[in-house]
């Protein structure tokens, strides 16, 4: 069993962060990797990024937004319950390197993704700029944080609540006009936003990582459900990714794929919002 | 007149072969419950009457586990059940498994004297019987186990491969640690064989029976990537590799992306250890096809085609590019995937799949095929005829034409030998690897091939390793 030893409720309650204990797990996590979670015996298998690691408490931290029955599941757990199992660290590591100037872009529940690999390039001496964005300032989030890890921070609402009125991609497209000198973009967030962000940084001629989170199974390469196009050939996001190269990425059989059962996965959640309520989802 | 018959005649060869009384085909292919019940005793025993006690028993050489099976035969006919088990367990840690799942038609009962004249004796129907008999009316007992040699030996994997070796180590006397990357134990017998095949409450048993000897299970441990290999040698003494084939091989043609399109593994994973069948009562879904292609000619496919009726699948098809005689699935399956509805169509080729915009699949093009030349397998080739291509109407397809080697274990395993498909290279009598103190068997040596093979690699790993670990060699 996997306790939950810090909680905190962002966004208004649509995110939750958790540090869990894993001792093993926050021993071997790099940033960009990622484990699955379930909750119960019943629970799918869901996969997140880690958004950081406290190896000497043997923690790790996990930040998800509300989207369904088993995050919702996962936002009833409190301090002292546990989730049945932590798998991990799955995936690729973020190759991080020092390449001069970097510019990191998060949109959402992204950002908390984005944090570990951005302070990450900080560390090893890159020029950071960086870009979050949310739909508005009540949901934002880590905005502290990401200023810490980044030389330069820019903060863009979609409804102009806090900071630029916009999208990121907008700052985006100023800052690759004011910096010729990139030599690396970070762009994790919804598949629109990833997917925006790339066709521009392509423009631009700068190389761009995104971090995929299609539907999983085993995350082990076992199943292949997880299966994207990149550069035209079947890859597997929990094997060979998450992170891609973002010019090569297939965005809009993602988006296709991240669809495969809404219709199951509306039923699954409308019954179990009955079932928090207490009463039946007739709409009385 | 009839007393007089009984004197002339001896009286084994007049008892016919037992059939195992089973769910008939309309009411079981809407149900997830296993399809046989099982032999009563006094069937079992009847049975059991009908073994000749050989000699030189031909059966017992067919086994790739070594199970003395006149001997336990033997126990069951005196009605010795608890005398069968213990037989058994010499021999077999998984006898409940292998009496449901083995090909005994190509293995023990293949080779058995009777079988030249009549009919084999069951000899599965038998295993599966005492094993059964044992799980829900035996008393209490485990088979005696060695002094503790305080040897440590971790073993990767927990399917059939692993539970072998696990089982005969422990019963040497070492100290045996499992790590399973899944959530629960039984490797390919809880994510690949369905519910009405194999029961997972079986495998569990199998499994508890395993812990109850001593052998540690340490689930959710992705060997490669929560620990390596190499870490695993600092701790003990030896290492077993069994992890299995596990990567999906798709079809190569345009439209695998579309929603409805599942490897095999896929397929399975999210029907059998998630229990999707049972959504929304279980959290993960699947998508219940009303027409189902399956692709593919082996047991996998049979599974599939068969899960996707009981999922609720008007029309479950077989396609498969070669013709019957060269399907390699167990005659029992093939048999019982038809009783139950499954479409076959043989000769066929998939050619790419269509979707709708929302990206959902809507149908297979195929291309029919004839037999030309055999081909390296020995397998007359199919050729695809020209101008054939139709379309079948489907939103389901599972793709069930073998599995590849997963890289993730041993791509962080410096010093293990591969060959060019990326499985182990081991020595096939000892299992033992290039890299000191690591063995392997299974698929992850061997490619796919079956669970009793598995077994039998795993017994021949786990003689070299208890040699090694007393002998020094």
């Amino acid at each position: 069993m996997f306790e939950i030893v810090e909680r905190e409720e962002m966004a208004q309650g649509t995110i939750i962060s958790n540090w869990i204990r894993a001792p093993k797990i926050a021993q071997k996590a790099k940033p960009g990797q990622f484990v699955i979670l379930r909750a119960n015996e019943k629970g799918e298998r869901i996969p997140l990024t880690m958004a950081d690691t406290d190896p000497e408490r043997g923690l790790i931290n996990v930040i998800f937004m509300v989207v369904g029955k088993s995050t919702a599941l996962f936002k009833t757990l409190k301090v002292g319950d546990s989730y049945q199992d932590v798998i991990g660290p799955l995936g690729q590591p973020t190759h991080l390197e020092k390449v001069g100037k970097v510019v990191c872009v998060g949109g959402g529940t992204g950002i908390a993704v984005l944090h570990p690999i951005t302070r990450g390039l900080k560390q090893i001496g890159n020029h950071v700029i960086s870009i979050i964005g949310a739909r508005s300032k009540d949901l934002l989030i880590l905005e502290d944080k990401m200023r810490a890890v980044s030389h330069e921070l820019y903060v863009c609402t979609d409804d102009g609540s806090y900071g630029h009125h916009g999208f990121v991609t907008d700052m985006l497209k100023k800052v690759l006009e004011e910096n010729k000198d990139l030599g690396l973009a970070v762009c994790i967030g919804p598949v629109p936003m990833m997917k925006f962000c790339s066709l521009m940084t392509k423009d631009y001629g700068v190389k761009t990582l995104v971090s995929l989170n299609p539907i999983m199974v085993d995350g082990t390469g076992m199943c292949g459900c997880c299966r994207v196009q990149v550069g035209g050939q079947m890859k597997f996001a929990c094997v060979d990714g998450p992170e891609f190269d973002g010019h090569q990425v297939d965005f809009d059989e993602l988006t296709l794929r991240l669809r495969s059962y809404l219709p199951q996965e509306k039923l699954s959640y409308d019954l179990f919002k009955a079932q928090l309520g207490g009463a039946c989802s007739c709409g009385s | 007149m009839a007393e007089e018959e009984k004197e002339k005649a001896p009286k084994k060869e007049k008892i016919p072969r037992q059939k195992m009384p089973e769910q008939p085909p309309e009411v079981r292919r809407k149900n997830f419950e296993e399809v046989p019940y099982g032999y009563t005793p006094e069937l079992a025993m009847k049975e059991a009457e009908r073994c000749i006690q050989c000699k030189d028993p031909r059966c017992r050489q067919g086994c790739p586990v070594e199970i003395d099976i006149p001997a336990f035969i033997k126990f069951i006919k005196e009605g010795d059940f608890e005398g069968a088990i213990r037989k058994l367990w010499e021999k077999n840690s998984l006898p409940a498994v292998c009496g449901r799942v083995c090909p005994q038609e190509i293995q023990c009962e293949g080779l058995c004297v009777l079988g030249k004249k009549d009919e084999p004796v069951a000899i599965g129907n038998l295993e599966r019987f005492a094993a059964d008999y044992q799980r829900l009316h035996g008393r209490d007992i485990l088979p005696p186990k060695a002094e503790p040699t305080g040897k440590k030996v971790a073993v990767v994997g927990s399917g059939p491969a692993g539970l072998t070796v696990a089982g005969d180590l422990i019963l040497k006397g070492h100290e045996v640690t499992i790590f399973e990357a899944l959530h629960a134990p039984g490797g390919v017998l809880v994510y690949g064989i369905p519910e009405f095949r194999l029961p997972k409450e079986i495998v569990f048993h199998e499994c508890n029976y395993l812990k109850r000897l001593g052998v540690k299970f340490e689930l959710s441990q992705v060997i490669g990537r929560s620990e390596t290999v190499d870490e695993l040698l600092e701790r003990f003494d030896a290492v077993f590799l069994g992890v299995g084939a596990g990567l999906p091989v798709f079809l190569k043609i345009p439209g695998e992306h579309y929603i409805g399109v599942y490897s095999a593994n896929e397929y399975l994973t999210r029907s059998n250890l998630m229990k999707a069948y049972d959504f929304p009562n279980y959290d993960t879904p699947i998508v219940r096809g009303k027409r189902v292609a399956t692709f593919g000619g082996g047991n996998v496919a049979m599974d599939a085609a068969r899960t996707a009726l009981r999922l609720g699948a008007e029309h479950s098809y077989i396609i498969y590019r070669r013709s019957r005689a060269e399907m390699p699935a167990r005659a029992a399956e093939i048999h019982h995937a038809e009783e139950e509805g499954v479409e076959f169509l043989l000769l066929t080729n998939p050619v790419r799949f269509l979707g709708n915009e929302e990206g959902f699949l809507t149908g297979v093009e195929c291309l029919r095929m004839e037999l030309g030349e055999p081909d390296a397998s020995g397998r007359r080739r199919p050729v695809p005829i020209p101008g054939s291509e139709f379309t079948i109407e489907i939103d389901t397809a599972v793709i069930a034409i073998g599995s590849g080697a997963n890289p993730l274990l041993t791509r962080s395993t410096p010093g293990l030998a591969l060959n060019k498909w990326g499985y182990i290279i081991a020595d096939p009598k000892t299992g033992k690897t290039m890299k000191p103190r690591v063995w392997a068997g299974g698929d992850i040596v061997t490619g796919a091939a079956t669970v009793i093979l598995a077994m039998g690699a795993g017994r021949l790993a786990s003689n070299s390793i208890h040699d090694f670990l007393t002998m020094g060699w």
